[in-house]
């Protein structure tokens, strides 16, 4: 933690060297930190979207819990409207941070009907006067999703996945946040659905101004939605980059293999674009190698990739990456 | 067309679950054929009906599920009609199927060598040293390093990709003329899924068998497929190859399909979603399985099933709307138009 790190005050959130190190049993007194997410700095302006990509396990998914603190960081600085997010302040602050999860099955409590599970964030901050503004207030959120006022009589089950997604939209928005980490949020529904869900996100953005971290790994979904995107690998940022300026001009070689990996719904360009096909597959955690972690299976590797892990730099109109070769 | 001789032709097919809500209509009335050595994608949404199908053809339903109707012709004989015993050698020699999730197909007690052995033994002549030779031989040509080392370990030593090259590696090992690939790379990562997908079609051209693809994934298909059949309702909504459903789609579902996907052209703009949510299998409307969600719906495409018919460039879509708009172009007669098709 660096107590002397300022903020910029035109950024909602800020993230400086954020570490979340879980411990590992390896033998039977011995433990090893698995560094989930290991020195990622970011920030989103207000109303922004930042889209954080990357494969199963690379932290994309750590690095937004830590940042709402539904995991207590290792090491780091996270800054929510200039403020430190801490132990402290936390409890203030989760009113204007919320969070949408991937599995729309899973994230909703059986037991509990649309309304409860909606009024739930209303009750936790008394954020009405009354039973019939708290009613009031559920109807208004439903509407806003898409959901009909019957609805919310009706348990989650009686749903489909992606109505059940509204209603956990809903239920972040009850607290009106300025900020909402969606965490897959749009990977496990149909393409048909997924749509309606990624324009409802927009619309909404539009509407209420909220910034979201869309973390996801479907890159053409996360190219549509944000504004900047981060791309991740083994726990640290290799590139991040306006959306349009990455997917034409990817300069990390993970980015460009991951792009060009990317099945394109176009049967000439698919079966004719010459796809850089990685070797391997992606080390341990455990046993991350050194210097930069992508080295073991990049072309262009050399001893200097081995011996020290290079820094994001600039390289132009915010276009930052961090790779030694390139 | 030149000589194309179908390996396997799926007639009419039906197949419902007896649940306690009533009979779940999984696949209504499905035909297709797959010829020797292509790759014939089927795609759909969940509950599309396009992993049912496959399973009829494997005979693998679930206990609540039977083929109601319909024949499945393999080489001309109707393997719905073979004993199990017999079903028991078609899987394997005949046809054989890999699943999406590499994890929970592998049984985690057994050594990836016992598990690929049992496959060679039980469908081919060779048994101890010389099972193991193929098995070696067989992981080495799906590209699993030091196969000799690796045949002795178990499936939790294997990442997802590898694990999913033993599948293929298994289900390849009595060189069957037909794969079946249920979503076999829905639950990979985008790298190692085209690791996957090339080592497919690498194989497909050195051993020339013939593919269906199962997936959601448009992407996928559009990358692998020769022919394409688009699934909605458990029905068959349009048929073609590659580039006649990707270039010009007919019908009203897959046009919505391919405008709900991002793409460069959607870009900053909004998507255009197909409105509504899935169809419900317990209770089908009678016309078109679509209609419901369509926005182009007419009347009788509440009223009637709209059959299959040729599209101005030859390949076939059951869409109302479309036999409409061909109608006034002059390109069909009213009259031509039957219960099954022109």
């Amino acid at each position: 933690m660096d107590n002397n790190y300022k903020p910029n005050p035109e950024n909602l959130v800020e993230v400086n060297d954020l570490k979340m190190y879980f411990p590992i049993k390896t033998g039977l007194l011995s433990t090893t930190p698995l560094k989930a997410v290991d020195g990622v700095s970011f920030a989103i302006k207000p109303g922004e979207t930042l889209g954080l990509v990357g494969e199963s396990g690379c932290g994309k998914t750590t690095v937004g819990r830590a940042l709402i603190r539904l995991y207590k960081p290792t090491d780091g600085d996270v800054f929510f409207d200039g403020k430190r997010v801490d132990d402290r302040s936390i409890g203030a602050l989760r009113k204007d941070m919320q969070m949408v999860f991937q599995d729309p099955y899973s994230s909703l409590n059986p037991r509990m009907t649309v309304e409860d599970i909606i009024g739930e964030p209303l009750d936790v901050h008394k954020l009405y006067s009354s039973r019939a503004d708290r009613r009031e207030k559920i109807l208004h959120l439903m509407e806003l999703v898409g959901l009909n006022a019957e609805h919310a009589t009706r348990y989650a089950h009686e749903f489909s996945g992606g109505q059940r997604q509204r209603i956990g939209i809903a239920r972040a928005l009850a607290t009106n946040p300025r900020f909402i980490v969606c965490d897959e949020a749009v990977s496990a529904l149909d393409v048909s659905i997924q749509a309606q869900v990624i324009n409802m996100f927009e619309d909404l953005q539009q509407k209420l101004g909220v910034a979201y971290l869309f973390i996801a790994h479907d890159l053409l979904v996360v190219h549509h939605i944000s504004k900047r995107i981060a791309v991740m690998y083994l726990g640290k940022m290799v590139e991040t980059a306006d959306a349009d300026e990455l997917n034409e001009n990817p300069m990390h070689p993970y980015t460009t293999s991951l792009l060009s990996a990317v099945p394109y719904p176009d049967p000439i360009v698919a079966k004719s674009s010459k796809r850089i096909i990685l070797e391997g597959d992606v080390p341990s955690p455990l046993r991350m190698p050194s210097g930069c972690p992508f080295r073991t299976r990049c072309k262009y590797a050399t001893e200097q990739c081995a011996a020290e892990m290079p820094k994001l730099t600039d390289r132009g109109n915010g276009h930052m990456v961090a790779c030694w070769n390139k | 067309m030149a000589e194309e001789k179908n390996i396997l032709s799926v007639v009419d097919l039906h197949t419902s679950f007896t649940t306690d809500k009533g009979e779940v209509k999984a696949v209504n009335g499905v035909s297709f054929n797959l010829s020797e050595g292509k790759i014939l994608g089927i795609v759909g949404e969940s509950g599309s009906g396009k992993s049912v199908s496959a399973y009829s053809i494997m005979q693998i339903l679930e206990k609540n599920g039977s083929i109601k109707s319909g024949q499945i012709l393999y080489k001309g004989e109707d393997i719905t009609k073979w004993p199990e015993s017999r079903m028991r050698d078609f899987r394997g020699k005949c046809c054989s199927i890999i699943f999406q999730d590499p994890m929970t197909s592998l049984n985690p007690v057994f050594t990836i060598g016992f598990q690929l052995k049992e496959a060679i033994r039980l469908h081919t002549n060779r048994k101890g040293k010389e099972a193991e030779k193929r098995a070696i031989e067989m992981l080495e040509l799906v590209g699993v390093n030091e196969p000799e080392k690796r045949i002795h370990q178990y499936p939790f030593e294997f990442s997802g990709g590898m694990r999913q090259r033993v599948m293929i590696a298994m289900a390849l090992a009595c060189e069957p003329d037909i794969l079946i690939a249920d979503e076999p790379t829905t639950a990979l990562d985008v790298t190692i899924q085209a690791q996957i997908l090339e080592l497919m079609q690498d194989l497909q051209k050195k051993l020339g068998m013939a593919i269906i693809m199962v997936t959601h994934d448009l992407g996928v298909i559009a990358q692998m497929a020769d022919e394409i059949i688009v699934m909605y309702g458990g029905r068959v909504c349009e048929r073609g190859t590659a580039e006649d459903i990707f270039y010009r789609p007919c019908h009203e579902y897959t046009k919505g399909l391919l405008r709900s996907i991002p793409n460069v052209d959607t870009m900053g703009k909004r998507l255009e979603p197909i409105s509504g949510t899935p169809i419900n299998l317990l209770n089908m409307p009678k016309g078109c399985a679509f209609c419901p969600r369509c926005d182009e719906a007419m009347k009788i495409c509440l009223e009637q099933q709209p059959p299959e018919t040729r599209t101005p460039d030859g390949h076939l879509s059951a869409c109302w709307k479309a036999i409409q708009a061909e109608i006034e172009a002059g390109l069909i007669k009213p009259e031509d138009i039957t219960e099954s098709g022109t």
